[in-house]
């Protein structure tokens, strides 16, 4: 039994294709990361998922059952966190928490309270003074704080800082540990490289790359500029060293190149043979890496390629709760 | 608890120059403007559309001295004095006078709103969003978007006022003088409630807690007009404490006199430095008093979406009923002095008779108070129906529907507290006409023929609101055209009968159905149909919600 399966579904609002033959399949037990640019269909996926949205076609099953007709039994064995919190303006943090906890049938206190203790989330404040990233942290401690097989987060971290951000990863592998499914949304590839067991990337409705981080570890190549005194032409001829671009000035010699994560340790040695002056390496972007993998597509439908640095790995700020809350 | 925050900038900041601080206003006026275009547009019909009104139904309906004479009597009782104005005129009661007695204080209530919820909307709603962070960290200075909204109301105003004017000379044949004051001093007196409206932006970090602070003082001045003006006929020392009372003190169509108009400019540049110092000590964002806190866990009791819905709505269920009752409590103490005076009038002007009905004058005077009523609750049923939209809109519904909690479940507790909300306000509405008729001593009707009265409504209310939560259930983007239905209700109850319209549009509104007791008996078969109806509506509401994609936005 998976814990979700999804085969060949569609979805389209009027005129609009949302999902377009979706495959998606979470294992029990595991941390499936769903991955993709802005508009891909991962929430109409999630909404879906949950039986907000009714499928034109395809199959979905939802820990066993039917995500539209078992509705209510299913979601007492789930917890969601939307990936746009919106809350209701004149209840506090607290008492939102406590009403979904209560909906899902009560929660442990003594785990609600390390979570706010956790999270650093003041539960006293009224939810309209509230950031995102609050607002979030208020959905991931009701979730987090119920006692769910399957965890259901549309973009999670995308108001949270990097230090919540790590004690959500943390809490994530407890989650695992304790043996609850969790499928995870995201647009960054970093996020999910992190914590998952699986990946599905997904695109104009339709899941593009699936499998074990394994499996996808051709995606996951690092960019490297570096200034070095001597000659480099040697790393050409070296492995896992792609799209090398050398220029020659008073300085020195610049090299720009991506390599395989897995083939990084010569790449570094040899570099050292030829007197490193400056040097970084970023982990890709996930629009940089759907550019390798379908910059062929978009050139021959007429879209420019665009430079390295125009990719943006800031996460998604879609705050349009503000307004819709008043 | 609220405390004072502590002071802004360092007093070593140099002082910013005025015109630097004001960078930006005008082109976030023409802004407004623009953004604004519609909003405004509709109130300035409005209002100017309820003048015309006015003209044309006093001059067609008090045409004889005598009627006038009439209606100069019943706005002598204390209730009436309370809503309307300070009685000057009553002795020879011109149409002119008629204008500037019982309009102003309705004119000045209605446009004051306005300017308090478009100042708000445009200052404070705007910081609290964060999109005024992004147009402040362009060449706008600090003061530009008060100074903005404020130039904003004037301009609103000031057209509002002048096609006000247009209407009363030419339609009405008024005094072009005292018209003049008349109109240019209720704008004035606006833009003093549109003053503290910035200075309660200032005040409150919140865009609510401004609009509430500012409507709250509106409320309060109306009242201190009210006591001030009952104490003595033409006003007491406490009327002036009003800026009310200082347009309606201007004697307009009586004895003119324009000096009063001096105390609303003052009082306005006032509430402005006012504004510009508190605003020179608060950082972006913060207001002068501290945000509340609240409870850091919930209350036992808030454990289901039927306590969620009702803890949405409780606040302004309790706003309505104290408003209405209050009104209709007023209104009341009529009872007894109307029964006479109506019928005079109606044996000097049939017009009036077929607006109210020809029959027993007290029950029907009664009966079309009713009738007000049950608007009253129609309006807030379909406000409360939309906060379950609203909810939807925001992604809350999504929110909580993911959870165990099934779609009949969510949409029962929205419908329930709606509906249960406007049928309690219906029943207070007409126990508190009946209580009010009670205290001045009027005995018949008997109090249970208002309760009787009012419950008869409860199956038309249920029917338009059947229709809202139908629109909900099948075309959720247009449920705010329920509002039509209201607007068609108020038309067909007022004007049915008068402007002779066709029985297929009267009989489209549910409330035309309703046996008007005490004028009538209870006939129970419209009732039970209209019960029908409701059941029918509701039912459809519910399939359609089931099978619907959420959140359709």
């Amino acid at each position: 039994m998976s814990a979700i399966e999804i085969h060949d579904l569609h979805k389209s609002f009027g005129t609009t294709i949302a999902l377009d033959g979706l495959d998606l399949v979470v294992q029990p037990g595991q941390i499936a990361g769903f991955l993709g640019p802005n508009g891909s269909g991962k929430s109409t996926t999630i909404r879906v998922l949950l039986g907000l949205l009714r499928p034109d076609s395809g199959t979905v099953r939802l820990l066993d059952g039917d995500p539209w007709s078992d509705a209510v039994a299913l979601h007492r064995r789930l917890a969601y966190v939307p990936g746009d919190v919106s809350l209701w303006p004149n209840l506090t943090g607290g008492e939102a928490i406590d009403l979904m906890g209560r909906l899902h049938g009560g929660l442990d206190p003594a785990r609600r309270a390390e979570l706010l203790q956790r999270f650093e989330l003041d539960p006293s404040k009224k939810a309209r003074t509230y950031s995102k990233g609050n607002r979030q942290k208020v959905a991931l401690v009701a979730a987090l704080a119920c006692d769910a097989e399957l965890l259901v987060l549309d973009e999670p971290t995308s108001g949270l800082d990097p230090l919540m951000e790590a004690v959500f990863t943390e809490y994530l592998r407890e989650a695992k540990a304790a043996g609850q499914s969790v499928l995870l949304s995201s647009h960054i590839m970093s996020e999910v490289e992190k914590v998952c067991d699986t990946v599905t990337i997904i695109r104009s409705g339709r899941a593009v790359e699936s499998g074990t981080l394994a499996d996808l570890r051709h995606l996951t190549r690092s960019s490297v500029t570096a200034v070095v005194d001597g000659d480099a032409g040697s790393l050409a001829t070296l492995p896992g060293v792609h799209d090398l671009v050398t220029t020659v000035d008073a300085s020195g010699t610049r090299v720009a190149f991506d390599v395989d994560n897995d083939d990084m340790s010569p790449v570094l040695t040899a570099l050292g043979t030829m007197g490193v002056l400056t040097f970084t390496a970023n982990p890709p972007s996930l629009e940089e890496l759907f550019l390798r993998h379908y910059g062929d597509e978009l050139a021959a439908a007429g879209v420019p390629e665009p430079t390295a640095s125009a990719s943006a790995r800031a996460p998604e700020t879609n705050d349009t709760g503000d307004e819709a809350a008043r | 608890m609220t405390t004072l925050v502590e002071r802004g900038p360092a007093p070593t900041a140099p002082p910013a120059r005025l015109a630097d601080e004001l960078a930006g206003t005008w082109l976030l006026l023409r802004f407004m403007l623009r953004r604004d275009r519609v909003r405004l547009g509709v109130w300035t019909a409005s209002v100017v559309g309820l003048w015309l009104y006015v003209a044309v139904e006093f001059t067609a309906m008090y045409a004889e001295p005598a009627a006038r004479a009439e209606r100069a009597t019943l706005m002598r009782t204390p209730a009436s004095v309370l809503m309307t104005g300070p009685g000057y005129g009553l002795d020879d009661y011109t149409i002119g006078a008629m204008c500037a007695n019982e309009m102003v204080l309705w004119i000045v209530i209605c446009l004051s709103v306005m300017s308090i919820l478009e100042v708000v909307r445009h200052t404070r709603a705007e910081e609290e969003s964060s999109r005024s962070e992004l147009v402040r960290a362009a060449v706008v200075g600090r003061h530009a978007p008060a100074f903005a909204a404020m130039a904003l109301v004037v301009v609103a105003n000031l057209v509002i006022a002048a096609l006000s004017a247009l209407v009363l000379v030419t339609v009405g044949h008024l005094a072009v003088f005292d018209t003049v004051v008349m109109v240019g001093g209720s704008a004035l007196t606006v833009l003093v409630f549109a003053a503290v409206a910035v200075v309660a932006c200032q005040l409150t970090a919140h865009a609510r807690g401004a609009s509430g602070l500012a409507v709250g003082v509106l409320g309060l001045m109306a009242l201190v007009r009210g006591a001030g003006d009952m104490r003595r006929e033409h006003g007491s020392a406490l009327s002036w404490a009003s800026p009310i009372a200082w347009t309606q003190q201007t004697r307009a169509f009586v004895d003119v006199r324009a000096w009063p108009l001096v105390l609303p400019v003052v009082a306005v540049v006032v509430l402005v430095v006012v504004a510009v110092v508190l605003a020179g000590h608060r950082d972006f964002g913060a207001g002068m008093f501290a945000d509340r806190r609240g409870r850091a866990s919930a209350h036992q009791a808030l454990r289901s979406p039927l306590a969620l819905a009702w803890r949405q709505q409780r606040t302004a269920l309790a706003w309505w009923t104290l408003g209405t009752v209050l009104m209709w409590l007023a209104t009341g103490t009529y009872v007894k002095d109307v029964g006479p005076v109506l019928e005079d009038m109606v044996a000097q002007n049939p017009v009036i008779g077929q607006v109210i009905g020809e029959k027993d004058m007290t029950d029907a005077y009664v009966s079309l108070i009713m009738l007000y009523a049950a608007l009253a609750a129609v309006g807030y049923g379909i406000s409360a129906v939309l906060r379950a939209r609203a909810e939807e809109a925001a992604g809350r519904t999504e929110y909580v529907l993911a959870g165990p909690v099934g779609r009949g479940r969510w949409l029962s507790a929205q419908l329930v507290v709606a509906g249960a909300g406007a049928g309690a306000l219906m029943v207070a509405e007409g126990l508190a006409l009946g209580t009010g008729a009670y205290l001045v001593g009027a005995h018949d009707p008997s109090l249970g023929t208002y309760a009787l009265a009012a419950v008869v409504y409860l199956p038309a209310v249920a029917v338009v609101l059947g229709v809202a939560a139908a629109l909900l259930g099948w075309m959720p983007r247009w449920t705010g055209a329920s509002w039509a239905f209201l607007v068609l209700a108020f038309v067909v109850g007022m004007f049915g009968d008068a402007f002779h319209l066709p029985d297929a549009v009267q009989h489209v509104s549910p409330l035309r159905w309703v046996p008007r007791v005490p004028v009538e008996d209870v006939s129970w078969l419209p009732v039970a149909g209209l019960c029908v109806v409701a059941a029918v509506l509701f039912a459809g509401a519910f399939a359609g919600f089931r099978r619907r994609d959420i959140p359709v936005v």
